[in-house]
């Protein structure tokens, strides 16, 4: 059941061991990639950057917090009834975060609310709870759950940023730093229908409507996926 | 193996703490959530009337203070009943929305009872320059749950200045772009809700594309049936405040 058997003796707040914690789900271990654990919301979140960086800190805090939790009770929890505990617990988080949304951003709420539920049912958390914080200190299922909760939001965001640029020709939108990169009218900052330099380059460039659909996030993680591995390649399988 | 009695002692202490700190929580932001919610269904009320706002205006993008002045000083709220006459704010209060303006008044509760025993919120808008503009709320259901939306009228009560519709769980693509596709939405402007000869049509989606351009839009290709559903909800929805508005308009 244990990923890693936590040492006994007394390590630094930031060893070197409990920096690879940290660092590791970014890339070697990277929830997404590697293990392919929240691939649905992946798909799904992802059209706009806005939404991906607020999902992103959700899911930071939900990890995060229920790995110590968990592991702060990981010797009270009854063994029978641990994943309904588990599940209490991140349900629990998770309808704090979405609490405090709906007060904070009410815009962002109503276009999320579905899919925060849904951080509940995410398999990274669930996953790390019963794979670590059920067998280690708390200190490092902590960092484990920052760890796991960025290397999400890592593609989530490299996607997001693919899709908006290509789909909706802006950047951030939806924020006071939105940014319109490529479109047809004057706001934008290269204006396909100027007159001059840029209607000669970019006469032609029209947004990519494939950007918008689910199936093109399944592209873009693929293409990472490939990428990752000719960079890395211990993570090859073979077989 | 933890006894029995542990587990349940366990778990039951587990409850009561979690109930206990979200239930705080909940009750703590109530305010806070509510107001949100009425900015946000103020905002599709302003954007139905988006075009006589200025150019190149969009309700979604409003700052909160903005669409409290223009409630504020541009529209006046009334409540109507199935018969076309005014309900007073008392009576409406009477009703069970407290406050007992339009914007009090929950349509998905009035949904639900007899036609002739509904009350129906408007909107008046009058510009600075002293144009005005009605605009009436409407409710029907889509292909999976329910959909609605706000149409503006002009005062001349046939030509339509803007809509603005949002759902409970259409597709996400197919019928939900009633709310998210913003060129759809914008066939409405400046269609009319009478054909050539005076007859009520109200505006139509027609499949395949609009064959008369004065009370027909473009469909939305593989959501016939929640376009068939904006259909109906907006001829059954227009027609309840007809009695009223003409009455406003005689005087």
């Amino acid at each position: 059941m244990a990923e890693v058997l936590a040492p006994e003796k007394k390590e630094g707040l930031f060893s070197k061991n409990n920096k690879k914690l940290l660092t590791d789900p970014l890339d070697d271990n990277n929830p997404i990639t590697v293990q392919v654990l929240g691939i649905c919301s992946a798909l799904a979140v992802t059209t706009l950057v806005f939404p991906s960086i607020v999902i992103t800190i959700a899911v930071v805090f939900v990890c995060a917090f229920s790995n110590l939790l968990t592991s702060l009770l990981r010797k009270s929890i009854p063994s029978q009834v641990r994943m309904i505990v588990q599940l209490v617990i991140v349900a629990t988080l998770v309808t704090v975060v979405e609490l405090s949304l709906k007060a904070i951003n009410f815009d962002v709420y109503k276009q999320l609310t579905v899919f925060i539920g849904l951080i509940i049912t995410n398999c990274i958390v669930m996953g790390r709870l019963e794979a670590f914080a059920m067998a280690n200190t708390p200190w490092k299922s902590f960092l484990d759950g920052v760890g796991n909760g960025l290397g999400y939001g890592l593609i989530l965001i490299v996607v997001s940023v693919v899709r908006e640029l290509f789909g909706k020709g802006s950047l951030l939108a939806g924020t006071p730093l939105e940014m319109k990169m490529i479109g047809a009218t004057s706001e934008y900052w290269i204006n396909t229908t100027a007159d001059g330099w840029q209607s000669f380059m970019f006469g032609w460039y029209q947004n990519n409507n494939l950007m918008v659909l689910p199936a093109a996030a399944m592209f873009l993680i693929g293409i990472y996926i490939w990428i990752q591995r000719s960079r890395n390649t211990k993570l090859v399988d073979i077989s | 193996m933890r006894s029995t009695r542990y587990i349940f002692t366990f778990v039951a202490i587990m409850t009561v703490v979690v109930a206990l700190l979200l239930s705080l929580m909940s009750v703590g932001l109530k305010d806070i959530h509510d107001q949100n919610e009425a900015i946000f269904n103020k905002k599709a009320v302003l954007a139905a009337i988006e075009t006589e706002l200025g150019e190149d205006v969009k309700a979604s993008k409003m700052a909160d203070e903005e669409v409290l002045g223009i409630f504020d000083n541009n529209i006046e709220q009334q409540v109507i009943d199935f018969d076309g006459n005014e309900i007073s704010i008392e009576d409406v209060e009477s009703r069970g929305y407290k406050g007992g303006l339009a914007e009090h008044v929950d349509m998905k509760k009035e949904r639900k009872k007899p036609e002739e025993e509904r009350i129906f919120p408007l909107y008046m808008y009058s510009s600075d320059s002293g144009e005005k503009a009605y605009i009436v709320t409407v409710r029907g259901s889509g292909l999976w749950d329910e959909i609605w939306g706000n149409i503006a009228l002009k005062d001349d009560l046939e030509t339509v200045i803007g809509a603005s519709f949002d759902h409970q769980g259409e597709t996400p693509g197919l019928g939900a772009e009633i709310k998210d596709n913003s060129s759809w939405v914008r066939q409405f402007q400046n269609k009319k809700i009478y054909d050539e000869e005076g007859n009520y049509t109200s505006v139509n989606v027609r499949k395949g594309g609009a064959r008369n351009e004065r009370y027909e839009v473009d469909g939305i290709s593989g959501a016939t049936v929640t376009a068939d559903g904006v259909t109906d909800m907006l001829y059954t929805g227009i027609q309840y405040y007809l009695p009223y508005l003409e009455t406003l308009t005689k005087k």
